[in-house]
């Protein structure tokens, strides 16, 4: 295989591998929750339901795509394409095992979390291209909850960094051969936690969705879309929620690392991954939503500067063991 | 005149904010309905709450008019349909007020049992539609929803044993009621308020233990004790703003004097206080369908049994008001009969109808999350309010 053909076919394969998994993730999540509600969930398409996220996603294709009269055609159908290019880029430096993927930056994490902020973009556009009352109002919320929230997620997926002394992702796994971080004395936990909830805020699942909100605002930011244009904001926000498992299982739990042979570590990552998913994913089954400015008060006031100073204690704690041992 | 000279009309607020008019509803997933609220918003603060109903109006009032005694009360319960015994109990009470006529002591203590287990079944419904309104279908309050449904199902299995069918039941009749218990009955009953009572346990653990429902639900839409006794909302909304009226216990009807039950109150007049009369409402009501359970006499279920045509029950002439607790207040229906087999004319007093109109005077100020956690614990039902 030449060498100039690797970087098309890296993406490539990545792609189409998260789709398809977010594709079955939603299946994860309708089963599981299914299970905490006493109910049974998809079951018809296929054994158990397996094949349901297929039909799902030929549904969408085939609905009609509406547009409404009074919408800002171009901001309306750019919108998903500019919310879910960046939900697929924070795939490309998550490595999946030493050595493989797309791109191992030595910034990597630096990457992941500016490209995951920008999601925003397309969320205000697609809130204010609808030109629609409630679209306006999720994204005047998105905007007030995503930029809160991202600074104790960014905080808090920083203190591994701080732990492991690089900003490479595949370092900060490979620092966790001997001790996952999220079993570091008091400041893993701390951490951990402090990643869950803000994870859970930043990506606007239960009880922080007021954007979507749909007891009071319908569906939000997509109450116009339909078809495949709204299977693309779909599609963006589990790709980005999937991204967000994988960085908490490769910061806190020990990405690739498990018992067995080393071609298993994908598979251990990817169940990390879906570990992580399904925590965020009880916490959205179990709690009634919390009112917007409860939700900054939060952030604020409690989430913003515990992140800073359990940032702040981790550097001491570092310099403080890197003297002892010199 | 040009276009030019009509400017669109932008009201401005103190600060210079701009305002916004958002219409939630008719067709609204919170709108427990057809209900419309038009909402003044400046940012997300609702500051004026125009309230638009009618979109369910089924000329109730005349229905009653051109349908005889027998037949009307299983159209009765379509008024307020997630609580159908209630507006059927109040209709036949108002028909035999006026032709004083004698109910036998087991009509009595059924109407009884069949009320208290709907009011039961009326709250489950309002405790998930509730948490739905407050968590969203897609998130902690769905989850919470199927548990009542789930709940819930367990006594419309009861009244479809008892009276075939599971919404709309027909139960009440001029005289008593229509079918006695059926074989086994009372022991299926005895086990489903067992159940029942483990469940209300297991949701209170639930709901007081989470602090993101605690933060949704205290201090919000708060009805102070002059607001309700002024406004004339009635049930759980005024026990919860701190008045002890409960009809069953001021005005008692049927065979309520017979039994030990406790009217709760609550002062602070919130969301969670009216939550908290509901949850001790579950505990009393399951408590009153032992007691019926544990003393009902033997004897006819009706003083004119045996009705062959629907023609047949004639009420003298006369006019009467009969009012009943429902699961969300005062249920009245005020009946003027001419001695023929239909009423000459009926007009309800719905509890949702008149619980309803609090809200324009609790909702400014608050968020607009907060707007669909209100309508939830005023727990309308449109139905009763548009009749």
């Amino acid at each position: 295989m030449p060498e100039w053909l690797l970087p098309v076919i890296a993406p490539f394969i990545v792609l189409n591998a998260i789709i398809g998994i977010v594709t079955y993730v939603t299946l994860l999540e309708r089963k599981f929750a299914a299970r905490m509600q006493s109910r049974i969930g998809p079951y018809r398409v296929g054994p158990h339901g397996l094949l349901q996220p297929i039909a799902d996603a030929v549904k969408l294709m085939m609905k009609e795509d509406i547009v409404p009269d009074a919408a800002d055609r171009p901001v309306y159908n750019l919108a998903p394409i500019v919310f879910l290019a960046p939900c697929m880029f924070i795939f490309a430096t998550i490595p999946f095992a030493p050595g493989l993927g797309v791109a191992d930056l030595n910034i990597g994490i630096l990457f992941f979390l500016a490209i995951s902020a920008m999601e925003i973009v397309g969320l205000f556009m697609a809130g204010w291209g609808s030109n629609n009352k409630y679209a306006l109002l999720s994204a005047m919320r998105a905007v007030n909850q995503v930029i809160s929230y991202d600074l104790p997620f960014i905080f808090s997926a920083l203190t591994p960094v701080l732990l492991a002394g690089s900003l490479r992702l595949s370092d900060i796994a490979a620092a966790q051969d001997g001790l996952w971080f999220v079993f570091y004395p008091v400041i893993g936990q701390l951490a951990f936690i402090f990643f869950i909830v803000s994870t859970v805020a930043a990506e606007n699942r239960a009880p922080f969705d007021i954007l979507e909100a749909e007891s009071e605002l319908v569906a939000g930011f997509r109450v116009e879309y339909s078809g495949m244009k709204f299977a693309l904001i779909q599609l963006g926000e589990y790709a980005h929620i999937l991204g967000a498992s994988f960085l908490g299982a490769l910061l806190f739990l020990g990405a690739w690392s498990g018992p067995g042979p080393e071609w298993l570590g994908p598979a251990w990552f990817l169940l990390k991954a879906m570990f992580i998913f399904l925590l965020v994913t009880w916490v959205r089954w179990s709690f009634v939503r919390i009112r917007v400015d409860q939700i900054l008060a939060l952030s604020w006031k409690a989430l913003l500067p515990m992140t800073l100073l359990l940032l702040i204690a981790t550097a001491f704690v570092v310099v403080w063991r890197h003297s002892g041992v010199a | 005149m040009s276009p030019a000279a009509t400017p669109a009309r932008v009201e401005l607020d103190y600060a210079g904010s701009e305002r916004l008019t958002m219409n939630m509803g008719p067709q609204h997933p919170s709108a427990h309905g057809v209900f419309r609220a038009v909402l003044t918003l400046e940012g997300e603060t609702v500051i004026d709450v125009e309230a638009v109903i009618g979109y369910l109006h089924r000329c109730h009032e005349k229905l009653a008019e051109t349908l005889t005694y027998a037949q009307y009360p299983s159209i009765a319960s379509k008024t307020d349909y997630v609580a159908a015994m209630t507006s059927e109990f109040a209709y036949v009470r108002a028909a035999e007020t006026i032709g004083k006529i004698e109910v036998p002591k087991r009509a009595e203590y059924l109407r009884v049992l069949v009320s208290e287990l709907q009011r039961v079944a009326s709250h489950l419904l309002w405790l998930g539609t509730w948490c739905m309104d407050m968590g969203g279908a897609l998130g902690g309050g769905a989850t919470i929803f199927l548990y009542t449904i789930r709940e819930r199902e367990l006594i419309l299995d009861l009244f479809e044993s008892l009276v075939g069918a599971r919404l709309l039941y027909g139960f009440f009749q001029v005289g008593g009621v229509r079918y006695d218990l059926p074989d086994g009955w009372a022991t299926a009953c005895r086990e489903t308020v067992d159940v029942l009572e483990g469940r209300i346990s297991e949701y209170e653990r639930m709901l007081e233990d989470n602090p993101f429902f605690m933060a949704r639900a205290e201090g919000v839409g708060v009805i102070s004790r002059e607001l309700a006794e002024e406004v004339g909302i009635s049930g759980p909304l005024l026990r919860g703003s701190g008045v002890a009226y409960d009809l069953r216990r001021a005005d008692p009807y049927s065979a309520y004097a017979d039994f030990d039950f406790r009217v709760p109150v609550e002062s602070s007049g919130d969301c969670l206080a009216r939550y908290r009369v509901r949850m001790v409402e579950f505990r009393e009501s399951l408590k009153i369908v032992r007691q019926v359970l544990d003393t009902l006499p033997e004897g006819p279920v009706s003083s004119r049994p045996g009705l062959k045509s629907v023609a047949q029950t004639r009420i003298p002439q006369g006019e009467a008001y009969a009012r009943i607790e429902g699961p969300r207040g005062e249920v009245g229906c005020y009946l003027i009969a001419d001695g023929k087999a239909k009423p000459y004319r009926m007009k309800w007093r719905g509890a949702s109808f008149s619980n309803l109109a609090v809200l324009p005077h609790i909702i400014p100020g608050h968020k607009v999350s907060d707007v669909v956690a209100i309508m939830g614990s005023v727990d309308p039902v449109f139905g009763e309010v548009d009749r």
